[in-house]
């Protein structure tokens, strides 16, 4: 049988200095010889999944390292639940215990501040520096610094609560306080953006809870597209349900926001509103840039599909929000899940010296609750196209709700707790 | 084999020995399985409020399939997803997890 060492000599990346130390005292609880060191950057939807199914596939024979900088998952998904006080936060923060304890995968709570594709190395805050055979970057998504002038500095005045977290519970605290006669204003970046219903699905929960509450109120959403990005027809009809307490502006580009005022100007107007939630334009998490991996329009990392390599950078795979999608790929978290499986499956055959799957299919659906009970899914299927070198959608699959309906309400919650337990229990 | 007899009652048996599966990657199946998971389950062990997977027959999942995809069955979401997979793909699907426990 092969050797690990012997392997990577035969396919020839011992040379530019491969390094293999980090590797002892990594052996698993079973004691199989490792037959490589993954170390993965970023412990959500994508990073998650590929440690757990990297150890799970390979009967725990490759050791993994997830880095990741919150000692707790907070879900994205769900979260509007939460700001619309319908969950509390503990309903959707999970822990990474299970990975370390089912699955052998080893979550170190810390910060990569550089990374090396030469030398297989990866630097953190804390905990000095790790060597790999293969990493894979799942980093989500960071905001531009000065796309918005006044913004930067201000999270607190002016949340996003566009990653789950401390920002969600404080956009909920914020809604709580707002007296009633008060204005949320909420705005929408230009797309690509993290995704694409959850701005709409938020304005609706918010107005939900205001009508109960302090109906005379007003949802005021300034969304920088000229129309809704996912689901129209469906938020369309939901939008309307909320009759004056939600108003939808398209072409409403955002310049700058006075924070301490709580004021939102844009490109022809200018808003005073009471809770100021700005989405800000974003891009591939800051590591990818720092990295110096290969970026579409200065956002979006480029990747080869069938490995979900980098484009030019052999060892560095990059998953999730991060990536430039493929066409009508959303950047939703159900996608980087799947997105997780698909290199978890390339790297193993790396790893053994075969070639990737030649024919994956990935699948999307994200639910949306348009109230407390009532949700909305869009779905789709893509297949590898070989000629295109991509995934595609497949025509006549896929689609979306008939109308928002109870039974989907329980569905979404039943894809919240399969979702999680798939990435983390 | 049971799947065969399956497959071939819905009819599908030219779909089997495509080019595709000649150069098949060795784990296409639990690849292919892996994209359901999100919604049943870690190999098909599905946690409260979705349908498990796992040990069902392959012949009373394929047919649960064909009635989704010609609406016999009636479904929020599965017609839509079940038209993205070849009639093949979901026969490798179904074999895999009928094997799961
Ligand atoms: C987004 C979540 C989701 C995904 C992904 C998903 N399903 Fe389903 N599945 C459902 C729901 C919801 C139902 C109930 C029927 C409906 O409303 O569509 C269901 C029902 C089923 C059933 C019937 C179970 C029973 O006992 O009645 C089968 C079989 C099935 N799915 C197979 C699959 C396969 C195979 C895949 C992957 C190709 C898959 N599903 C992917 C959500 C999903």
């Amino acid at each position: 049988m092969i050797n690990r060492r012997d392997f990577i000599k035969a396919i020839g990346i011992a040379a530019g200095g491969t390094t293999l130390t980090g590797l002892s005292g990594l052996a698993n609880a079973a004691g199989s010889t490792a037959k490589g060191h993954i170390v993965v950057v970023g412990g959500g939807f994508g990073g998650a999944t590929v440690a757990k199914y990297l150890r799970m596939w390979s009967q725990g024979s490759v050791d993994v390292t997830l880095i990741e900088r919150n000692t707790r998952f907070v879900s994205c998904p769900i979260s509007n639940l939460v700001i619309g006080g319908l969950q509390q936060m503990d309903d959707i923060t999970v822990s990474y215990d299970n990975l370390r304890e089912n699955w052998g995968v080893k979550v170190i709570t810390d910060e990569v501040t550089a990374l090396d594709p030469d030398k297989r190395m990866v630097t953190t805050a804390r905990h000095g520096t790790l060597g790999y055979d293969r990493v894979v970057l799942s980093p989500g998504i960071d905001f531009i610094p000065g796309a918005v002038a006044g913004l930067d500095g201000n999270e607190e005045l002016v949340p996003h609560a566009w990653k789950a977290g401390p920002q969600t519970a404080l956009l909920r605290k914020q809604l709580e306080d707002m007296p009633d006669g008060g204005v949320f204003a909420l705005t929408i970046p230009r797309a690509p953006y993290r995704c694409p219903p959850g701005p709409y699905e938020r304005a609706c929960l918010v107005a939900n809870y205001l009508r109960d509450t302090k109906p005379k109120s007003k949802v005021l959403v300034l969304d920088a597209n000229d129309e809704i990005q996912s689901k129209k027809g469906l938020f369309t009809k939901a939008f309307e349900s909320y009759g004056a307490l939600l108003e939808y502006v398209p072409g409403s580009k955002l310049e700058g926001v006075d924070a301490a005022s709580r004021k939102a100007r844009l490109e022809f107007d200018e808003i005073k509103a009471d809770v100021l939630n700005v989405i800000p334009p974003m891009r591939a998490g800051n590591i990818a840039a720092q990295a110096g991996l290969p970026l579409i329009n200065e956002r979006w990392v480029d990747v080869e599909w069938l490995s979900m390599e980098a484009k030019g950078v052999p060892g560095v795979h990059v998953i999730g929000d991060a990536i430039f999608p493929a066409p009508t790929m959303p950047k939703s978290g159900h996608m980087a899940n799947q997105h997780g499986k698909l290199v978890a499956a390339a790297i193993l055959n790396l790893l053994e010296g075969k070639a990737p799957n030649a024919a994956p299919v990935l699948m999307n659906t994200c639910y949306s609750f348009v109230d407390d009970k009532n949700v909305i899914h869009v779905a789709s299927v893509h297949q590898y196209n070989a000629e295109k070198q991509q995934p595609l959608p497949v025509e006549g699959a896929g689609g979306v709700s008939a109308a928002a309906n109870e039974l989907e309400g329980k569905f979404a919650m039943g894809w919240a707790r399969n979702i999680w337990a798939d990435m983390l229990a | 084999m049971q799947l065969r007899i399956a497959i071939a009652a819905l009819g599908l048996a030219g779909l089997v020995g495509t080019a595709q599966a000649q150069d098949a990657d060795p784990h296409l199946a639990r690849n292919l399985a892996a994209t359901c998971a999100n919604c049943h389950g870690t190999n098909g062990n599905a946690q409260k409020g979705m349908a498990s997977l796992a040990g069902e027959s392959a012949e009373k999942i394929m047919k649960k399939l064909a009635d989704f995809r010609s609406g016999d069955a009636p479904a929020t979401i599965m017609h839509q997803i079940v038209k993205g997979y070849t009639e093949e793909q979901l026969a490798l699907i179904s074999e895999w997890f009928a094997a799961q426990k």
